[in-house]
């Protein structure tokens, strides 16, 4: 909302500048968000009086005028502008004058002719183009004629005003108009509001001769008012309020629409005025549109409309649309001389509705939306009728036709001081409280600290004693309330075990060398599907008004993001990278969404290029399916589920099929590792990726038993190493099971530290070397213990595998 | 005979000090100590001297092998500091070349922010509580005093994606959900953080996800003056100890009153700069006291319970504090931009 300084200074006595006033306007509640002086560094701007103007005896398009700049001082200026014409009266930049954009107008010849000054445009003068009036949009501005030569054309032009923009927070419609800033303003200024004047001298004939006004349903329409002006002589509206709509961002059109603006502006009541010549009848119905009626808006669109919308209509056919926007056949023209001017409640569900099927917002319909002061209707009403005889002679006919409640009776609101006190940790006074409601305007009632507040119909907002409470805090002032500490006991905070859990697998990956991304939940339909493990009864579930197709769908895997992230750095030549992200996914097993969908954590990883690399001394390692895998060892035994973790090769979609393992826990799928599908790192321009994709909320949530101290080994362990011979197809892991397993107690360490798979060995076959490490922590070991244990595990491997040592 | 000692002593102490290394020196050692050395000789030739020579001469002998041992030692000692010198001067090292790397990631700047903002409300005795993403339109906005059709709900567009199911467009959500677990008994003391969504257009200021964390107490008399206590620490700790706070009325529909917190401007300390935009003041959040509907639809008697309640941006504060100035950075994931945020 647009607030001029100088408008609002008819209503409350302001004493202080626009800057101060902004900075106690939005410490009391409401942001100014800027204040812009409409003077954009201008200076020197006079008014001129053209007393001669002729054709440039060189140039087609230019004017050699002579203009009176006051003090008798007559400047020759050439012009282009169109429409100069002798007579007018004219802003005139003097030489030594400087305009926006600091533009110093100095003396010049113009084709051969001097030319002291300029005759500026509103545009010139740092008027935006779409607030001038439409006839002097491509030229010269012409001021009233009662404009004194000599004097400044800035006082004439309203270009010392300053302008506060409001950020107004919904609760506080009441400060779309300038009268309700007024209230604002006069209680943080402990000021009195001085009301506009609404008196005008009725003409002997009567409204309701003209016009009859009914209403189908009030709850869509509780209020409808019609007054009648006759004889009304269209043409511009008065430079001052052509200024302050300007100021307020609205362009000036003609007296009568710029009428209905103003006190739009002044009071928040829209209002709008008919053709009464052109409405096709005497009569205003106001009714539901029918569904697929049609409409020509005043902005000559042809619109269907709805059942849900509003219309009103001449009994019918419908000439507006409530709220929204009036009908071009009964539109004020420049022939129009009897106005019927309407002021009206609607109900704001209905203005929103047309509103938003047709695309229409105007200053109008936002504050219907909003909500209007149900009882400033008819005083609105009364405002423009007086403004309609006054500034465009028209005859009020006497009295207003109505249907509906002009006014609604007020309510009253408890507020308890002490529990006021409570609230915000003050200790503000009975007599305080009053002064803050005075100031406010609020009437009341109190008795041992209980207020009983008639609430003023323009503040809808307060309805509970916590609104009071707030009114009443932030006029005393936020700076006041003390700064305490709470009283409640002191509890440990803390993270739960999940949380913990959470962190340290964040902590381990990023000590493991892989950078943190944050990537977007929402991707495409295609995208969403990809990597998928949950089986086939998932359903994808899209957003039902994406801003995009490319973040229309929520994910169920990690990774096509991650793969975006790889993509987006190789773009940019970093060809190395390791990253993870720990995120939501989004499960649905619902053909129809009917209850939430499955959340859960999960964490993956993408790697390509070079993981580890130290140039000088030739050490460069790529990253490999093991270099993945022992990342994700090293998590697991973090997380105490070393030992309760396999991995098992398996398909993936989209993934290679021999270089992929599923991971396991107690047996349940928890993710996967592997190398990407080589088709799909070529789709995607990417070299050799490993990735991989762990559902973090089965890790964290796992239950693990408490760690306990293991005895430190004080006897001597015993080392016997084994080279295998087994079928090539063989995976390693089950060799470790079944040595695990035979070795029994006494074994205590396995570690495969050789694998052989070359020409010398017979076809098929290959060859593994494990060294196993027996020990007792409580006594020595006889060599006798060790041979056992040892032969049991070799008998085992023959027996499961056929393996033989190599020989 | 004890001249030729004598001399012998002086011939092998010459011969000591022109040793060049080890082997030189076990080489005198050898030829003047030795089973066949000269001393040994000399020694052996006693027998032709008379009873009263004999101890004089064999004492005198002793002396010279002692004083000889001794000076070989010395020199042995010396000898070997020159060596272990020589062979470390060969292994001097190029100090200035570079190390070898240790592969290290690190967190993402928001993850950082919130991290250090969870710690700090963590260290005030506040838990963390998590909820849902996808949320139903009961938690998101009804049971916040945001019933359908409420003019405020225009102040979030919404990734609505059935009827009643949405995107959350705030973590408040979450406290809802966990006020209603605690089925009307005080005290409440949560903050929730995690990523939210808007229907909005990403360009350098807004993002259709971002992260929110939000906090709520609710006990018997909270009041508004302790909600500025706990955000002045929080401001301190997160800015600067010598951090102001204002706070200004404004609306949120869950709370009543309202109010919005800024800090005093810690590039320009309040003189006013660009980051302030002239002002002085930092806007950093929102915050106020739980509406009274709210405590209610949650289970909690309003008359004897009351609380607060406030939200943040992480990307704002991340933005603020590392001077970003397009929120895109944060989900674009360029390398070059997640590597620059190590651990201080
Ligand atoms: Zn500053």
């Amino acid at each position: 909302m647009l607030i001029s300084y100088n408008w609002l200074k008819e209503y409350v006595n302001i004493e202080i500048s626009p800057s101060e006033l902004a900075d106690k306007i939005t410490k009391s509640g409401i942001e100014v968000e800027m204040v812009e002086s409409l003077n954009k560094g201008i200076s020197g701007v006079v008014v001129g009086y053209v007393q001669e103007c002729i054709q440039h005896p060189n140039a087609d398009k230019l004017r050699v005028c002579k203009v009176d700049i006051g003090q008798g001082e007559v400047s020759q200026i050439v012009c282009g502008a169109p429409n100069v014409a002798q007579g007018q009266k004219v802003a005139v930049a003097v030489p030594g004058a400087v305009l926006p954009g600091n533009f110093k107008i100095k003396k010049a010849k113009l084709r051969g002719e001097e030319s002291h000054g300029m005759i500026c445009s509103l545009q010139e003068l740092g008027v935006d183009t779409k607030l001038v009036l439409k006839e002097y949009a491509t030229g010269i501005f012409v001021m009233p004629s009662d404009a004194e030569p000599g004097s400044d054309a800035l006082e004439y032009l309203n270009l010392n005003d300053h302008v506060l923009e409001l950020g107004l927070t919904p609760n506080r419609a009441d400060c779309l108009n300038v009268l309700g800033v007024a209230y604002e303003v006069a209680a943080i200024l402990e000021q009195d509001v001085k009301l506009p004047d609404t008196s005008y001298t009725a003409s002997e004939e009567k409204a309701e001769d003209f016009i009859s006004v009914n209403i189908e349903s009030l709850e869509d329409n509780p209020y409808y008012g019609a007054m009648i002006i006759r004889d009304v002589k269209i043409g511009p509206s008065p430079l001052w309020m052509q200024n302050r709509l300007m100021a307020s961002g609205i362009r000036p059109i003609n007296n009568i629409v710029d009428i209905t603006n103003y006190v739009l502006l002044e009071y928040g009541q829209p209002l709008h005025a008919f053709d009464y010549n052109r409405l096709g009848s005497k009569e205003i119905v106001v009714r539901r549109a029918a569904e697929g009626e049609h409409i020509q808006t005043l902005d000559d669109q042809d619109r269907t409309l709805k059942d849900t919308h509003l219309v009103i209509t001449n009994g019918k056919e419908p000439i507006a649309v409530a709220g929204v926007m009036g009908g071009a056949t009964s539109e004020v023209q420049p022939d129009t001389t009897n106005v019927l001017l309407e002021a009206a409640y609607f109900a704001s569900g209905r203005v929103r509705a047309a509103s938003k099927d047709l695309g229409l917002r105007s200053e109008a319909s936002s504050r219907y939306e909003k909500g209007i002061d149900r009882n400033r209707v008819y005083a609105a009403a009364k405002r423009a009728a007086a403004l309609m005889a006054e500034i465009a002679g028209g005859r009020v006919a006497e009295g207003i036709v109505e249907a509906g409640k002009r006014e609604v009776n007020t309510y009253t609101v408890n507020m308890d001081v002490s529990r006021m006190n409570g609230l915000l940790g003050t200790s503000i006074t009975s007599e305080q409280t009053a002064a803050i409601f005075d100031r406010l305007g609020f009437s009341y009632k109190e008795s041992d600290g209980i207020f009983e507040v008639v609430v003023p119909s323009r503040r809808p907002d307060i309805t509970i004693e916590a609104d009071l409470i707030e009114e009443a805090g932030r006029i005393y002032g936020y700076d006041r309330i003390p700064t305490t500490y709470l009283l409640s006991e002191a509890r440990p905070g803390g993270l739960t075990e999940s949380q913990a859990k959470r962190r340290g697998i964040r902590n381990y990956l990023e000590g493991a060398g892989l950078y943190q991304a944050v990537t977007y939940a929402l991707t495409t339909p295609e995208k969403s599907t990809h990597f998928s493990y949950n089986g086939d009864a998932v359903y994808p579930i899209s957003v039902a008004h994406p801003m995009s197709e490319e973040r229309s769908t929520l994910r169920m895997s990690l990774l096509p993001q991650l793969l975006e992230v790889l993509q987006y750095n190789r773009n940019r030549s970093m060809e190395d990278l390791a990253v993870y992200e720990m995120g939501s996914v989004f499960i649905n097993r619902q053909e129809v969404l009917n209850d939430l969908p499955e959340e859960y954590v999960f964490v993956s990883g993408a790697v390509t290029g070079v993981f580890n690399e130290h140039l000088w001394q030739g050490e460069r390692k790529t990253v490999d399916f093991f270099v993945l895998k022992g990342i994700l060892e090293g998590l697991m035994s973090e997380l105490n589920l070393s030992e309760r973790i396999t991995y098992e090769s398996g398909a993936i979609e989209n993934m290679h099929p021999g270089r992929t393992a599923i991971v396991k826990l107690d047996g349940i799928p928890v993710g996967f590792v592997g190398q990407l599908h080589p088709a799909l790192q070529k789709d995607l321009d990417l070299k050799d990726s490993y990735v991989f994709e762990l559902n973090a909320t089965s890790l964290v949530e796992a239950e693990t038993e408490q760690m306990v101290y293991q005895a430190l080994p004080r006897y001597p362990s015993i080392t016997r190493d084994i080279a295998l011979v087994v079928d090539q197809e063989l995976p390693a892991g089950d060799l470790f099971t079944v040595i695990q397993a035979a070795g029994g107690e006494l074994l205590k360490e396995v570690n495969l530290f050789d694998l052989y798979e070359g020409e010398k060995m017979e076809e098929g076959k290959k060859s593994l070397a494990f060294s196993l490490k027996y020990f007792d922590p409580e006594r020595t070991l006889t060599d006798e213990e060790v041979v056992t244990a040892h032969n049991r595990v070799l008998k085992s491997l023959e027996e499961h595998f056929g393996a033989q040592l190599r020989k | 005979m004890k001249d030729r000692l004598e001399a012998l002593k002086v011939e092998a102490i010459g011969k000591i000090n022109e040793s060049q290394d080890l082997k030189d020196l076990q080489a005198v050692k050898v030829a003047y100590l030795g089973k066949k050395g000269p001393i040994t000789e000399v020694l052996k030739g006693m027998g032709k001297l008379s009873a009263e020579e004999r101890p004089v001469i064999g004492a005198y002998a002793n002396e010279v092998r002692d004083s000889i041992q001794q000076e070989l030692d010395n020199k042995q000692v010396e000898l070997e500091n020159a060596a272990i010198s020589e062979k470390l001067a060969k292994e001097t090292l190029d100090v200035s070349l570079p190390g070898r790397p240790v592969k290290k990631g690190n967190s993402h700047p928001l993850t950082a922010v919130v991290t250090e903002i969870e710690d700090l409300f963590l260290s005030m005795g506040f838990t963390i509580a998590e909820g849902p993403e996808v949320e139903t339109d009961y938690y998101n906005f009804e049971a916040l005093n945001l019933p359908k059709g409420h003019p405020a709900r225009d102040m979030q567009d919404s990734f609505f994606i059935t009827e009643d199911i949405l995107l959350r467009t705030q973590t408040s959500p979450v406290q809802a959900r966990t006020m209603e677990k605690h089925e009307g008994q005080g005290p409440v003391k949560i903050i929730s953080p995690g990523k939210v969504y808007r229907r909005d257009n990403d360009d350098a200021t807004h993002s259709h996800q971002f992260m929110q964390i939000e906090g709520l107490v609710v006990d018997q008399n909270v009041r508004l003056s302790d909600l500025k206590g706990v955000l002045e620490t929080f401001a301190k700790k997160m800015f600067g100890e010598d951090r102001k706070i204002r706070l200004r009325p404004s609306f949120f529909p869950f709370t009543e009153p309202s109010v919005e917190m800024d800090i005093s401007c810690f590039k320009c300390s309040g003189k006013g700069c660009s980051i302030c935009k002239q002002t002085g003041w930092i806007e950093i959040l929102g915050a106020g006291m739980v509406h009274p509907n709210v405590l209610e639809m949650a289970g909690f008697d309003s008359k004897k319970y009351t609380g607060f309640a406030f939200g943040m941006g992480p990307e704002r504060i991340a933005m603020l504090k590392y001077g970003i100035d397009d929120i895109r950075h944060f989900y674009a994931n360029d390398i070059r931009f997640l590597k620059q945020f190590k651990k201080a």
